[in-house]
């Protein structure tokens, strides 16, 4: 940045607005074509989103704040300052948990801003490192747009998991020639398969006594071929409380990923082919069994609110996702209590939120709910369960700094509730609080599991004690 | 632009990552919580001591070099917007709990504490600090004492000024001084202590604070009471207080506040109402209900359409969410909200809103006032377009008569803000041009070079006061 160009006095009764044209950089040109000023202008800077920003709480520096992030996001598009190496690094900080949302006296969009944001910093990116521009390009545009590579994907992460070559990797100290983030990943990364829900079980399924209504099943892709246990189980769960399920064969990666870093193109026609495969197959719901990807479902409404084409059926798609949880505490018909299995003691259970589920689906009753009519189990509350752990996407891979610290706090408070067992309701959540207990040594005492898994293990289907 | 050698000798004082002069340092301390200002600093430093922030200010006063402390820079006075440039120091990194002192119920702390953690802990040793500001989520001690903010239970339990008994402060030399300790009486001298309180960092830096603590009251209870009549919900806020009765709060909130409030959350609050008053009261159980039935029918015979006593907790909450979430309301309807704090005698409150309605009203201007009725500290907020100058001009001369309005009832420009850059233009309709006087005198004695947050308080010019046009 020219730093003579600063004014340090600049003081005036009006904002900043003085559009002087420094020599602009091409980023910048595009974060004014593409950041909503009224949204910018909507931050009236009452600093309540600092309390609720994990970046913030770790450094307590202002520019890893909203209200900081907003401010450097307007400074550039009033011309005031040059987006530069530290400004694309601000934009990449933050984990997009958007906590800062509720917080908002003003009701400011501001995953809109930052996704806007980014999808500036990712067109003119000169920090990315080769190895996560490589990454990502493969994984954007190569694999999670096709649902038939991401089972490819998972039919190798299973091949290496189970043919014996993970072991000689591990032996031979292969592992040692990535970062020690991603060893500890791999380390937790549950069994994949080539297989699916669909290819395990089918694409159609019969409520259990009366029908509620008919619901969709959004698979995900990282869910579809890490956690398909969790999505056969999902359907297991609605069957049994009442609801035929379909899972549309041409759904496809709901397009988080790459919303939230700023690849919004692809993105819109990842959400076209969703909205198409769920509108054709004559659902009343579609459900989510995945914080991140829901939030994105349920925002498809303003993803393509500008293409008439799509407006109406866009909102339609997006007013009617809704998550699992919120489904079954809701509207199904599951026993009052879910019995336990065996004889086992007492369960101590805790919960970690999803903050997508949380701030954009805005839903964290549902699932407690649930989780305390499981018989022999006492529900703790974890210390700000409504905190990020840091997990944020693909952030724990890219930013693994911050998401460490932001781990180590999570678990101290994970430590204190003395659970057996964590619940999570996103896979990359589930996948962080695995790492999380692994390398704080608890693995003896303590496993994480998503609420799907945990509930349809307590489903007693001898005990019918139904509410409704 | 800070010389190399003055960035040299703060590095070599904090450390390389604790003195920042980038573009993205910079511009992220150029604004606090004040609508429509904003200035560049030339540096920001993040002190860890109080050693660390008196050798800061001797290199600053060496090459007279302008200091800006703050907090989370939350004000609503552009209390800490770096007008002048400078150095803006931030006290994040001093946010220790020294020590809580049972024995003499004090605690000493840091200013950068978040006052919200403060009070949870002090609260989970059985105390109780009652300053409770909005803000307090996010707002330090530190700040709350150079502002002297109040909140919603000052009305009984006074405001930050009457919990400060001891300072540790930096002067503009660098020399440290010490004021008041864990006494309840001390008459040494002149009052350093209340001086440097709400002093808006404008006579030293604080770096250690001396607070004073209280048992908890045992049991409170809440009620609201609506009104048709704007006089009948102010006569009955003179009336409580003339039966001497002291309510813990006693909050209010006009008619367009409460359309905004019951759309925003929904609480189902009568949309007819020209006023409702919120009044909490807490103490001994048995004093508590003896108040809330005597309050209920003070409301009554002034007329109140509907009175209505919480009788469960979550009803309570209810009731004070009501009030909370003005604010939030209000900022949602329009991009900019500018809230103010006219404060005027209790008994004035009724005159205050009636004047507040017929300015909006003169400058056609959207102005919603809600506010601490009890201690006669009001929040009228404009909603508006910071892009509209046009606009945002005619906001300007409404609030500039409403602050006419308010010393002419007795009032005052600033209850509870601050006068910062957005008040000095009107502190003389206040305090004189001899209290200016004195003023000015008491920052030259502490800061010789004004070096200590320059442009703050003392305008260059007081603005002439508004003839008001009567009839």
């Amino acid at each position: 940045m020219a730093k003579t160009e600063l004014q340090s006095n600049t003081f005036q009764a009006a904002p900043l607005t003085s559009k002087t044209e420094p020599a602009c950089s091409s980023m910048a040109n595009t974060l004014k074509l593409s950041l909503d000023y009224d949204q910018l202008t909507n931050c009236m800077r009452c600093g309540f989103c600092l309390p609720a920003c994990p970046t913030f709480r770790e450094t307590g520096v202002e520019a890893e704040s909203p209200r900081g992030r907003i401010a450097l996001m307007k400074a550039v598009v009033d011309g005031i300052m040059e987006p530069n190496m530290q400004f694309e690094a601000q934009m990449n900080h933050c984990l997009g948990c958007r906590a800062c949302e509720p917080a908002c006296p003003a009701d400011v969009k501001y995953g809109q801003l930052i996704e806007q944001a980014r999808e500036a910093v990712e067109k003119h990116t000169v920090s990315h490192r080769w190895w996560v521009k490589l990454a990502r390009k493969v994984a954007f545009k190569g694999v999670f747009p096709y649902q038939n590579r991401v089972r490819m994907v998972g039919g190798a992460l299973r091949f290496y998991q189970q043919s014996g070559l993970r072991n000689f990797v591990r032996n031979a100290g292969l592992m040692n020639l990535f970062p020690a983030h991603m060893r500890d990943m791999e380390k937790i990364l549950p069994d994949a398969s080539d297989k699916g829900v669909i290819e395990s079980i089918g694409t159609r399924h019969s409520a259990d006594g009366l029908r509620i209504a008919t619901v969709g099943l959004f698979r995900g892709c990282i869910m579809d071929i890490l956690f398909t246990e969790t999505n056969i189980n999902t359907v297991r769960l609605l069957t049994a409380a009442g609801f035929d399920v379909v899972i549309p064969e041409t759904q496809n990666c709901c397009g988080a990923l790459h919303a939230h870093s700023g690849e919004q193109s692809d993105a819109k026609e990842l959400a076209k082919r969703n909205i198409r495969a769920f509108r054709e197959s004559g659902v009343d719901w579609i459900i989510s069994n995945a914080g991140g990807c829901g939030a994105l479902l349920v925002d498809y409404g303003h993803l393509l609110h500008d293409d008439p084409d799509w407006r109406e059926d866009a909102a339609w798609f997006a007013s009617r996702t809704i998550d699992i949880s919120k489904i079954l505490a809701d509207q199904g018909n599951l026993p009052h209590t879910f019995g336990s299995m065996d004889e086992e003691p007492m369960t101590r259970i805790t919960y970690q939120e999803s903050c997508h589920l949380r701030n954009v689906m805005r839903s964290s009753d549902a699932q407690r709910k649930l989780i305390r009519r499981v018989e022999g189990a006492e529900f703790v509350e974890l210390f700000e369960s409504d905190r990020c752990c840091g997990s944020a996407g693909i952030y724990n891979l890219t930013q693994p700094e911050m998401a460490g610290s932001i781990l180590d706090h999570k678990m101290e408070h994970v430590k204190k509730t003395e659970a057996h067992v964590l619940l999570t309701s996103n896979p990359g959540c589930l996948l962080q609080m695995k790492h999380g207990i692994e390398k704080h040594g608890m693995s003896d005492r303590m496993q994480a599991m998503h609420v799907v898994d945990f509930l349809y293990s307590r489903l007693n289907r001898d005990k019918i004690n139904v509410v409704k | 632009m800070l010389e190399e050698v003055v960035i040299r000798e703060l590095r070599a004082i904090v450390g390389g990552s604790f003195f920042r002069n980038d573009p993205e340092t910079l511009v992220t301390h150029s604004y606090d919580g004040t609508p429509m200002q904003q200035a560049l600093p030339d540096g920001v430093i993040y002190p860890g001591s109080t050693a660390e922030v008196a050798a800061i200010m001797k290199v600053l006063n060496q090459y007279r070099i302008p200091l800006i402390s703050r907090g989370s820079g939350t004000n609503l006075c552009g209390g800490t917007v770096p007008v002048q440039g400078g150095v803006v120091m931030v006290m994040y990194r001093m946010n220790r709990i020294l020590d809580v002192d049972l024995d003499n119920l004090t605690a000493t702390v840091q200013p950068g504490i978040i006052t919200k953690e403060f009070i949870a802990h002090v609260e989970s040793l059985g105390l109780f600090y009652p300053p409770d500001p909005s803000s307090m989520a996010i707002s330090t001690i530190g700040g709350n004492i150079a502002e002297c903010s109040g909140g919603l239970r000052g009305l009984k339990y006074g405001t930050t000024k009457d919990y400060v008994i001891g300072l540790e402060a930096v002067l503009a030399s660098g020399e440290i001084i010490r004021t008041g300790g864990k006494l309840m009486k001390d008459v040494a001298g002149y009052d350093l202590t209340k001086l440097l309180v709400g002093s808006e960092g404008t006579l030293a830096v604080i770096t250690e604070a001396t607070l004073k603590l209280i048992p908890p009251p045992k049991y409170k209870k809440t009620m609201l009471a609506m009104y048709t009549d704007l006089y009948g919900a102010a006569r009955t806020v003179s009336k409580i207080i003339k039966s001497q009765i002291i309510p813990a709060t006693l909050e209010f909130m006009d008619n367009p506040t409460i359309r905004v409030v019951d759309d925003f959350a929904k609480l189902g609050l009568p949309l007819d109402m020209e006023a409702i008053l919120l009044i909490e009261q807490d103490g001994e159980m048995e004093m508590v209900e003896r108040d809330i039935d005597m309050i209920a029918s003070i409301c009554r015979s002034e007329n109140a359409a509907k009175v209505e006593v919480a009788e469960t907790a979550e009803h309570a909450l209810k009731l004070m969410t009501a009030r909370r979430s003005a604010f939030t309301a209000l900022a949602r309807l329009r991009p900019t909200t500018i809230l103010e704090d006219a404060t005027v005698p209790r008994s004035r409150i009724a005159d205050m809103v009636l004047e507040i309605n017929r300015i909006a009203a003169k400058y056609q201007v959207q102005i919603c006032t809600f506010g601490h009725a009890g201690d006669g500290n009001l929040h009228p907020t404009a909603t508006t377009d910071a892009r509209d100058q046009e606009e945002v001009h005619r906001v300007e001369a409404a609030f500039e008569e409403i602050f006419e309005a308010a010393i002419r009832l007795g009032g005052t420009i600033t209850g509870e803000h601050g006068v910062g850059i957005v008040k000095a233009p009107y502190l003389e309709w206040k305090v004189g041009s001899a209290g200016i006087d004195m003023m000015r005198g008491i920052k030259q004695a502490f800061d010789p070079h004004n070096l200590l947050n320059p442009g703050k308080l003392f305008a260059k010019e007081t603005r002439k006061r508004v003839v008001i046009q009567h009839g």
